[in-house]
């Protein structure tokens, strides 16, 4: 049994079925990766997970307990973060305060009235903060707006922010997306210093295949809404069927 | 001190000056000098600048920090006013239960409309909010007459059953507003020479309370939950991915800023014991939305800024006449004499909404930030002079 199990997950805009039947079951600490071709019903699919859209039919379970229905900062408190495609982070907050805004997520919960104590009375959140901002190698941007950030480090916050949460599944939609060759192994590195380190499930939506096989110990790939084949990347590798979605026939 | 940093502290003070030292501050010509009319330091309009400083501050505290543009504040200043005055007709003339009534009342008030409204958005919560004090508004001039008494507005009369007090004092006249014993009207006046100061318990009163309404929002703007409202202007997508719910952020931030109008409409009300419909349309909802802008949303001294510099324009460049322009002009040659005061003409009396509006203009475009931000350059193009000056004395300060 994994921590997110998808069963017979469907959904359909209008005249297009995006999902049907799709099966996925996520192992503990594994890094997961789904991939497929354009219009495959990836992002779809990951939006079904983190309650910005409800399936038409099937059942989303994270650690036995069913997703659906719930509102995104729900299921978040459950314990499932999820990074961008483009980097969402507070552009007009300090890197420091982007970072301890999760920490306050964490310790006081989706909603607090803490409106008369001083945010830089609040040591424990501080503390983890500023660790949090070493470990991702920015501390010396603590005051710098974070818009004003390139967007590898952009996204090395987002990631930060992510983690600080300590989630047990993070979610990555096609992280290196639009980044340079040089900051694109710098986010595989971080990524997989993270699954080393830390008791982490990641699953990653990728279209860079670099990126899936430096990463991935399992492998989804999508086609046409249903997932065409689950298993190990050496196997993904070599597998004709794969080649075929990604390829057309003719391959 | 008083759990604020040094910054703070001083901004602090510098509106505690400002607001306990303004019988001389606003009263810098002698009275019977030709630029008396420029005086701001009488009770009435003193009053007026503190009170809309609350209501300023407070729609801040929505405006500023979530980014939420509310256009029916006014709604809850009304709210407030009508509280007060009720209290003063069924409890007594003593200001702080009708003061307590109307933050009290003025929050619900906004519970309820900020549950409706934040369920959307931008221009839509703009609209929702407008619709709701313009339905208010109407409400309160006509269907509600029984509470409101229409178009004429709610006054207190000898009927009055006053439980706590007297229907009418022994001379047979409606009692004043007081704070147990002191009266809200009494005024003390300091001649020194050629000026004369005025020093009104009113004023003090509402004052003190400014400060203390100042001073809680320096500590919102501090706290936690002022750094939740400022991610939600910033990336409401990205809270809702923190396990944030914006929702009741929103709303408590909505409810505390409708509670400081209501404050500010029962000062008033305490301050001339009535209350009209026309505190709430939307002209009203208007004037506290420039005044934050025109001071500097999102900072903590810019609406007190923009609520002054408002009420100054309204109440003494709608006094200048013709007749006063003549009389400064009166060393030019006739023919020019007429042509300047022709020109300058639509600028004043009641054309003083023409020169608050290009100011207002001016201040947008040259000065996003509100006032505060031209203070801010100021202060900037001073420092730099001075490094300027130490550079050329021969010292070698690293440019920066």
């Amino acid at each position: 049994m994994g921590i997110l199990e998808v069963k017979d997950v469907g959904k359909r805009f209008g005249g297009l079925q995006a999902l049907s039947n799709v099966n996925l079951s996520v192992q503990e600490n594994s890094v997961h990766a789904i991939i497929g071709p354009n219009g495959a019903g990836k992002s779809t699919l990951l939006n079904c997970l983190v309650g910005k859209l409800i399936p038409d039919t099937g059942s989303v379970m994270f650690d036995g307990q069913s997703v659906l229905g719930r509102a995104p900062y729900e299921i978040n408190q459950m314990g499932i973060s999820r990074v961008f495609q483009t980097p969402e982070i507070f552009g007009d907050l300090t890197v420091l305060e982007n970072m301890m805004i999760p920490c306050f997520a964490k310790r006081d919960g989706a909603f607090e009235l803490n409106a008369l104590s001083s945010v830089l009375r609040q040591k424990d959140i501080l503390q983890k903060a500023e660790h949090m901002l070493e470990e991702m190698n920015m501390a010396d941007k603590r005051h710098m707006h974070a818009a004003a950030m390139s967007r590898g480090d952009k996204r090395r916050l987002e990631i930060g922010m992510c983690l600080s949460q300590e989630p047990r599944l993070l979610l990555l939609d096609e992280p290196t997306a639009g980044m340079a060759r040089a900051d694109t192994n710098n986010t595989i590195d971080l990524l997989k210093q993270i699954s080393d380190e830390r008791d982490i499930t990641i699953a990653i939506i990728e279209h860079d295949m670099h990126v899936v096989f430096s990463l991935a110990n399992r492998i989804t790939v999508l086609a046409q809404g249903t997932p065409l084949v689950e298993d190990d990347p050496q196997n993904i590798r070599g597998n004709p069927k794969v080649r075929e979605a990604y390829l057309g026939e003719s391959a | 001190m008083f759990g604020l940093d040094k910054k703070d502290t001083s901004k602090l003070i510098i509106v505690a000056c400002l607001a306990l030292l303004a019988p001389f501050i606003l009263n810098p010509f002698p009275t019977d000098s030709a630029l008396a009319q420029f005086n701001a330091g009488y009770p009435d309009l003193m009053q007026r600048f503190v009170i809309f400083g609350i209501f300023a501050i407070g729609f801040n505290i929505l405006f500023g920090l979530t980014g939420y543009l509310s256009f029916g504040h006014a709604a809850f200043l009304g709210v407030g006013s009508y509280s007060a005055v009720w209290m003063f007709k069924l409890i007594g003339m003593n200001v702080i239960p009708a003061i307590v009534l109307s933050v009290i009342v003025a929050g619900l008030f906004a519970l309820l409309i900020g549950f409706v409204s934040l369920r959307r958005s931008g221009i839509y919560f703009s609209i929702l909010t407008l619709a709701f004090a313009q339905m208010s508004f109407n409400l309160a001039y006509s269907v509600l007459t029984p509470i409101t008494n229409g178009e004429t507005g709610l006054q207190l009369t000898l009927e009055d059953p006053r439980i706590l007090g007297v229907s009418a004092t022994t001379d047979g006249s409606i009692p004043v507003t007081n704070l147990f014993g002191l009266e809200m009207r009494s005024t003390f006046e300091m001649a020194v020479g050629p000026w004369a100061f005025q020093f009104n318990a009113g004023y003090y009163l509402c004052a003190l309370i400014m400060l203390a309404a100042f001073y809680l929002s320096i500590r919102i703007f501090r706290s936690p939950f002022g750094m939740m409202l400022r991610a939600v202007k910033s990336n409401q997508q990205r809270m809702n991915y923190t396990g944030l719910n914006t929702r009741p952020y929103t709303l408590a931030a909505f409810v505390i800023s409708g509670m400081y109008a209501g404050l500010a409409g029962g000062l008033m009300a305490s301050m001339d014991p009535l209350a009209g419909a026309e505190r709430m349309q939307w002209t009203a909802s208007g004037e506290v939305v420039l005044m934050t802008i025109l001071g500097g949303a999102g900072t903590l001294i810019g609406p007190v800024l923009g609520a002054g510099f408002i009420k100054y324009f309204e109440n003494i460049f709608s006094k200048i006449n013709d007749n006063v322009l003549h009389t400064w002009f009166s060393f030019l040659p006739d023919g020019m004499e007429d042509a300047v005061v022709f020109i300058i003409h639509p600028f004043i009396g009641k054309g003083w909404h023409l020169t608050l509006g290009i100011l207002f203009m001016l201040v947008v475009i040259f000065l996003p930030g509100g006032l505060v931000e031209g203070g801010q350059r100021i202060k900037g193009w001073l420092s730099r002079r001075k490094a300027k000056g130490s550079n050329t004395s021969g010292e070698t300060n690293p440019a920066e």
